[in-house]
């Protein structure tokens, strides 16, 4: 373990910036897929009964 | 063809494929969790600083899985593309349909992530650059197979369209993969190869295979999750999920 502090953690030596919004843009992409996936299902499957 | 008792051909119809790909997509989904999990922690909290690029190397735990998969889901997507034009079989083209748009995802966050990392380590966000370059051809051609698909009304004509560009863009693949040895690029050569050493530190390499892993049960959960999308948009049955009568489906056709 290399972090003496969360604010250590948060800065990244300095690179907090690009590291985070890495993480941050590829975690809310595919949130975001996931979501539409799910509503696409819920939209395809509203006309027709019984879908699990 | 039967293995361990199983008739596998008849998963090749999507009425049966559909509430398998449902079974199956919860496994995939806490695999890609917990492996994702994993990877963050030991990329984060057991692999070391690089002495020379500081922590902003980090983002190799991100680019590099993402950068692999956009690579990986176009050879699956035109195998699939390939296999519906010689076979002629539908839940083929499903497939490379279903796989598309999450290629195309990755393909983005490999560009976004990439330019994060130049920035900082470059001092440019973007470079024209061979690896760059044929890295958002690829996008290109994501995109392009996609909207080709969406610009043809009748199905089988946007199948047949969409396979063959998907077929003939595989040419860019290797080229991404041995632009940095073709050419002289800023970007760095491979950081894993099957033939030497890795030239990052174990923990470093486990953290990135980790993630890696995680991507792909990832594309696993969601390609298979918007077949069953696919599958219930084209073929409009009265019912999924449950048993129909000869004649739901012939109301339905």
């Amino acid at each position: 373990m290399q972090w003496g502090s969360l604010t250590e953690f948060v800065a990244m030596g300095g690179y907090g910036l690009y590291v985070w919004t890495s993480f941050g843009a590829t975690a809310l992409c595919m949130v975001w897929e996931v979501l539409a996936v799910w509503r696409r299902h819920a939209a395809a499957t509203a006309g027709s009964r019984d879908v699990s | 063809m039967s293995f361990m008792g199983i008739n596998w051909f008849k998963y090749s119809s999507p009425q049966a494929f559909h509430p398998l790909a449902g079974k199956m997509i919860p496994w995939f989904a806490a695999a890609a969790l917990g492996l994702i999990g994993v990877g963050l922690y030991i990329g984060f909290f057991v692999a070391p600083t690089d002495f020379q690029q500081g922590d902003a190397y980090r983002i190799i735990f991100v680019h590099v899985p993402a950068a692999w998969m956009s690579m990986f889901l176009y050879v699956i997507m035109a195998v699939w593309a390939g296999l519906g034009l010689g076979l002629n079989a539908r839940p083929s083209f499903m497939m490379a349909q279903a796989i598309a748009p999450t290629g195309a995802m990755f393909t983005f966050l490999a560009l976004l992530t990439g330019a994060m990392w130049g920035k900082p380590t470059w001092g440019a966000w973007w470079v024209w650059d061979a690896r760059l370059t044929s890295e958002l051809i690829l996008l290109f051609q994501y995109i392009g197979i996609i909207l080709l698909r969406a610009s043809i009304d009748d199905l089988r004509r946007a199948d047949r369209a969409s396979a063959v560009l998907a077929l003939v863009g595989v040419v860019n693949v290797p080229i991404i993969y041995f632009s940095v040895k073709w050419w002289n690029t800023l970007h760095q050569g491979a950081s894993v190869s099957m033939t030497a050493s890795p030239k990052m530190a174990t923990t470093m390499v486990t953290a990135m295979l980790v993630m890696t892993l995680g991507f792909w049960m990832y594309s696993f959960a969601v390609t298979l999750a918007r077949m069953r999308c696919v599958i219930v948009e084209r073929e409009r049955l009265p019912s999924w999920g449950k048993h129909s009568s000869i004649q739901d489906v012939a109301e339905a056709r």
